[in-house]
């Protein structure tokens, strides 16, 4: 049994450009005073994002979508759209697989 | 050399008592008795420190934390100081009120061990009748508060056939993670190594069957798998480096660098009676010991691995040489690599009873909860 509550579920969330992740109730993104680091902590994980990846996590509030967050990030580093599409999506399915983000 | 960094996480061991009497437990022989135990008010100030030091994450275990009673204040004094808190528990005796409780406290997460997912043998290798069932309904009830649920399983030759179903019973319950452990040699473990190393052919098939699993289940609950290092070619970074990421702080108050040290002989641990959590991590004789490199002998010191490996495991270079400065004999570098042969052979005979773990002034006895020829 799953319950609804929870975060198990037994099918695969995948990321598209419509998803609007939020980070898992039991994922803590903060700065951490002692190493002046972002860090990201969850159950037997503690994750050290790098800068670009920070600059990712902080879009992250549960109310934008995927394609907002990368029109962001594009107009930011006025780079390709596609490029920085691949790096994002890529970033947070992985996050999502280990249970960090949410759809 | 570069500078020491802060420990990443603590492993809180409450007390030694629990419930179960585990054939592999991670608690020493010489088990510490109720009235050693650090007191609230001393746990409360270590995690303070702890925090201050830069600990990010703190594990509640023991033996079984929950036979604490001040198990809640405790984990609500972590969550006020930011500690990212875990509960490591065998569940039994878990209410729906108490789980509540800490949850409310500001627990993040639980860890609850399966002994196997066949009901018999997981009561028979936890030496409690009952436990199984009571594990499942704990399993539930971590589910319904909302809390994440990783389901932790210590496998070796008189469970690991049953891989395939464990990982079954932990999707079945829900867990969002699974952890998939081979037994570690050391104290208890040493001890029953016989009844516990598996075959090299079971061990192959159990690693077919977690990668396999980890396919089929990508994003649906994440496997973690420890695989056995007396069937390795290169030692475990043992946790990532003596002194390096992670302290440990005993039912009595001493602070280690893992949760076996206390093994080595010839070490004088501090005691967080006598010093503070900051001054032992940095400063502390026992923990500059095995720190870094330069204590390595060859192979290891001019091994390019030596900062991967970081020489292996002290406890278990200490446990098979009696001398805790050899390379680990789990490497195939290692001039006693040849000492992992004899117990790899005894995995192919059949196994011995389980001496269970117990409190004892003398020597252990073996104690059969039911057969063991099941």
């Amino acid at each position: 049994m799953t319950g609804s509550s929870g975060s198990g579920g037994n099918t695969r969330s995948l990321i598209e450009g419509a998803s609007v992740p939020r980070f898992a109730p039991h994922a803590k993104f903060r700065f951490d005073e002692v190493r002046q680091a972002w860090i990201v902590l969850a159950p037997e994980r503690l994750l050290l994002p790098d800068e670009q990846a920070v600059e990712i996590l902080r879009l992250i509030d549960g109310e934008r979508d995927v394609d907002t967050v990368i029109d962001e990030l594009a107009r930011r580093y006025e780079a390709p759209r596609e490029v920085i599409a691949g790096d994002v999506v890529a970033m947070l399915q992985d996050l999502v697989d280990k249970k960090v983000l949410r759809r | 050399m570069t500078a020491v960094e802060p420990p990443l996480a603590l492993l809180a061991e409450l007390t030694h008592r629990c419930p179960l009497r585990c054939p592999y437990c991670s608690n020493p022989l010489e088990l510490s008795r109720a009235s050693a135990e650090l007191d609230t008010a001393t746990w409360k100030r270590v995690l303070g420190e702890a925090a201050g030091l830069g600990v990010l994450q703190v594990h509640f275990s023991g033996g079984e934390p929950l036979v604490r009673r001040d198990l809640v204040e405790l984990v609500r004094h972590s969550a006020e100081v930011g500690l990212y808190g875990n509960l490591i528990t065998s569940g039994i005796r878990l209410e729906a009120d108490r789980l509540a409780e800490l949850a409310e406290a500001g627990l993040e997460h639980v860890q609850l061990s399966f002994q196997d997912s066949d009901t018999a043998s997981g009561d028979r290798i936890a030496g409690l009748a009952g436990a199984q069932a009571a594990k499942r309904r704990v399993a539930d009830l971590v589910r319904e508060t909302g809390l994440p649920l990783t389901v932790n399983a210590v496998v070796h030759r008189q469970n690991l056939d049953r891989l395939g179903e464990i990982i079954e019973l932990a999707v079945a319950l829900g867990a969002d993670r699974l952890e998939v452990a081979h037994v570690q040699y050391y104290g208890w473990a040493l001890r029953n190594r016989a009844a516990l190393l598996p075959s090299r052919d079971q061990l192959h098939a159990a690693t077919a069957i977690v990668e396999a699993a980890r396919a089929r289940l990508a994003g649906v609950m994440v496997i973690d798998y420890v695989p056995p290092d007396y069937y390795a070619h290169r030692p475990k970074a043992c946790m990532g480096g003596w002194g390096r990421r992670f302290l440990n702080v005993t039912p009595a108050g001493k602070v280690l660098p893992c949760h076996a040290a206390e093994t080595l002989t010839g070490l004088d641990f501090p005691s967080v009676a006598e010093a503070g959590l900051s001054e032992i991590w940095y400063r502390s004789p026992a923990f500059e010991r095995f720190r870094g490199t330069a204590w390595m002998p060859e192979p290891c010191r001019s091994c390019e691995r030596r900062e991967i490996d970081w020489g292996g495991c002290r406890c278990q270079a200490f446990a098979l040489t009696g001398d805790a400065a050899r390379t680990d004999p789990a490497c195939a570098l290692s001039p006693d690599h040849e000492l992992l042969a004899g117990a790899r052979g005894d995995a192919e005979a059949a196994p011995p009873s389980f001496v269970y773990r117990q409190h004892s002034a003398m020597h252990p006895r073996s104690a059969e909860l039911v057969s063991s020829s099941a």
